[in-house]
């Protein structure tokens, strides 16, 4: 199979966040950043299914500092990479997912992966726009999926349960938790991953329609107050949040 | 002036708690701007459709048949982005469920405009300026929307439903079935129904604390108790001890409960990503250390095996009276 993830490159979920000096987006000085975890399950997916003949080709939107990620999902066993050479990520998932679709269109790929979501912007959605832009069937969030004779079923957690959607190849998924445990580059793959073609493409991302005016940190939680040690606690606890929280 | 359209989820042919909380959002919106709110009804026939005026709708828009009772992207899709072409919209509003978060991409696509997810506040500034976390929650971004129409979802939790007096409108549209590329052909619901941590208003997390599996029932009892739903950490999971659908945090589900106990849990940053913004925290935990009590409103220092049983039977006895 012929099989193509889109990754972005994101801030580890360690990361302490500080807001930069235009108030408006992250400091990134002293930040590591990461292959998105959900991109993770989507390469491992990939490399798990391409089967001997087949290919698995990484396409990431981004600024220079982005091969480096790409290079990591080659070092975990990716072919080749592909980075659509922008200024930064835009903030409307729309102008990401059509530059994305554009190079994937006509790349005659038999499943296009995606994580479920970058946990940076949090969008949850540029892999649902690529499928919608490109005709194709697409099941969100997938945490199992089964593939046979150009036919597949996943599964999708939902509230309280697990949808079983049904669909034909070509498709589009995205990738949740649980699909399956992605590998740690081995050394060798490191050293691989070196040598793998990755193409630099120039990409023109429009403004779009959305503007970050500004960017804040969650206010501290009011400090609060330990009600007591052990058991006899209790009382005090339920008091409290009965009484002052009023939320029993 | 503009209308919103406002995508009500139904589940089994019943609307959801969020379907209020959607309306209520859309509701603040055109109170600010002027326009209508209309809501839309995709599901199979027979969906209960009264109150929705009360609860801040101008005209409700049902489109029913039996192979749309379960969550179809396709049909869905087409059917709002059909139904948004067709009205005066300048916004489209779902909630940020697993419903919504699949819709709602797939809506911004067919109408080529913005799209702003889990959104936490809406206000008018000659724009639609939104509120949304980024960063699991760790930031809170303001994001100017410059191209209309758009489509944003809303956190589960954060709009308290409104009661407007209104009586809405109903009308029933007729729609031709299309293409289906997708098709949810079941859901597997487990056994024993439990609430769902994203959309409980009481969540109760066990961590690694909890020493194994076989004690999760103390959590399972304090829930249950409470009326809330079972949550636990990325270590409890991992360790197979509980299902995914219960993680609360950055690589799990982002809640915001009236009341969130951590039973067990340290408060790493992946966790406290998730849950931080509920509105009071109770931390339980033997070591007085422990970040988790950074974030707590109430805590007890002890043990769990303890402390747990105890709360339980007090509660029993509140109950009681
Ligand atoms: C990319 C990434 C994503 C992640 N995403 C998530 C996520 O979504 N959600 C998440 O939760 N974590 C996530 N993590 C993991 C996170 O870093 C922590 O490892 C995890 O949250 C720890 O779980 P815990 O609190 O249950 O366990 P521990 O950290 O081991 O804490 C157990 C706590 O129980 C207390 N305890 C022990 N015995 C008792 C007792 N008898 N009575 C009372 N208290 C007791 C201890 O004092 C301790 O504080 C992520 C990590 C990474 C790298
Ligand atoms: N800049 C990007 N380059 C490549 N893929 C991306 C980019 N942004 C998002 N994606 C993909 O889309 C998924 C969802 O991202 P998002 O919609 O931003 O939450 C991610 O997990 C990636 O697979």
């Amino acid at each position: 199979m012929k099989i193509a993830v889109c990754v972005k490159r994101v801030p580890d979920s360690e990361t302490r966040i500080r807001v930069a000096a235009d108030g408006r987006s992250m400091e990134p000085s002293g930040v590591k950043f990461v292959l998105n975890p959900y991109d993770e399950f989507a390469v491992e997916e990939a490399l798990q299914r391409k089967g001997d003949e087949g290919e698995v080709v990484v396409v990431s939107l981004g600024d220079d500092a982005v091969q480096e990620t790409i290079r990591t999902a080659l070092a975990m066993g990716a072919d080749r990479g592909v980075l659509l050479k922008t200024d930064g990520v835009p903030p409307d998932p729309l102008v990401t997912a059509r530059l994305l679709a554009a190079e994937l269109e006509g790349g005659d790929y038999d499943l296009i992966l995606f994580g479920k979501l970058a946990i940076d912007d949090y969008h949850h959605g540029v892999g649902l726009m690529v499928a919608e832009l490109l005709g194709l069937p697409c099941v969100s969030s997938i945490v199992h999926l089964d593939l046979s004779n150009g036919k597949g079923v996943a599964e999708r957690e939902i509230e309280g349960g697990v949808e079983v959607v049904e669909f034909s190849l070509p498709a589009v998924l995205t990738a949740d938790k649980g699909l399956n445990e992605p590998r740690y580059p081995a050394l060798r793959g490191i050293m691989m991953a070196k040598k793998k073609p990755l193409e630099v493409k120039a990409a023109n991302a429009e403004s779009g329609g959305m503007e970050i005016v500004e960017m804040t940190l969650p206010p501290e939680r009011q400090g609060g107050r330990i009600v007591g040690e052990g058991p006899d606690a209790v009382p005090s606890l339920i008091d409290a949040l009965r009484n002052e929280a009023k939320v029993l | 002036m503009a209308d919103i359209l406002v995508v009500l989820e139904q589940r089994d042919g019943m609307l959801k708690r969020v379907a209020h909380e959607a309306l209520a959002a859309a509701r603040s919106l055109v109170d600010a701007q002027g326009g209508e709110v209309h809501g839309l009804v995709v599901g199979p026939p027979g969906v209960a459709t009264d109150g929705l005026g009360d609860a801040g709708a101008d005209k409700v828009f049902v489109v029913a048949a039996d192979d749309l009772q379960l969550y179809q992207a396709d049909p869905y899709a087409r059917i709002v982005a059909e139904r948004a072409a067709t009205g005066a919209y300048d916004t489209v509003l779902l909630s940020a469920t697993a419903m919504g978060k699949d819709l709602g991409p797939r809506l911004a696509a067919r109408l080529r405009c913005p799209l702003a997810t889990d959104v936490t506040a809406v206000a008018v500034d000659g724009d639609l300026v939104v509120t949304r976390p980024v960063y699991a929650g760790k930031a809170v971004c303001q994001v100017k929307i410059t191209q209309r129409p758009c489509v944003i979802s809303v956190r589960p939790n954060v709009f308290a439903p409104v009661q407007s007096g209104r009586a809405a409108t109903l009308e029933t549209v007729d729609v031709e079935s299309g293409e289906v590329r997708a098709k949810t052909v079941r859901v597997k619901e487990p056994e024993k129904a439990t609430l769902d941590v994203a959309e409980a208003s009481i969540v109760v997390s066990g961590g690694r604390g909890l020493k194994g599996p076989e004690n999760f029932h103390l959590i399972e009892e304090l829930a249950e108790m409470l009326g809330g739903a079972p949550g636990a950490s990325r270590a409890v999971v991992d360790a197979g001890w509980r299902p995914h659908a219960e993680q609360v945090g950055q690589t799990g589900k982002t809640v915001s409960p009236t009341l969130y106990v951590a039973v067990g849990i340290s408060g790493a940053i992946q966790h406290l990503a998730g849950m931080r913004t509920s509105k009071v925290i109770v931390a339980i935990n033997r070591d007085k250390d422990a970040p988790i009590f950074k974030v707590a409103d109430y805590g007890v220092v002890g043990d769990l095996f303890e402390v747990v049983p105890r709360l339980i039977d007090e509660l029993k006895k509140l109950r009681g009276n």
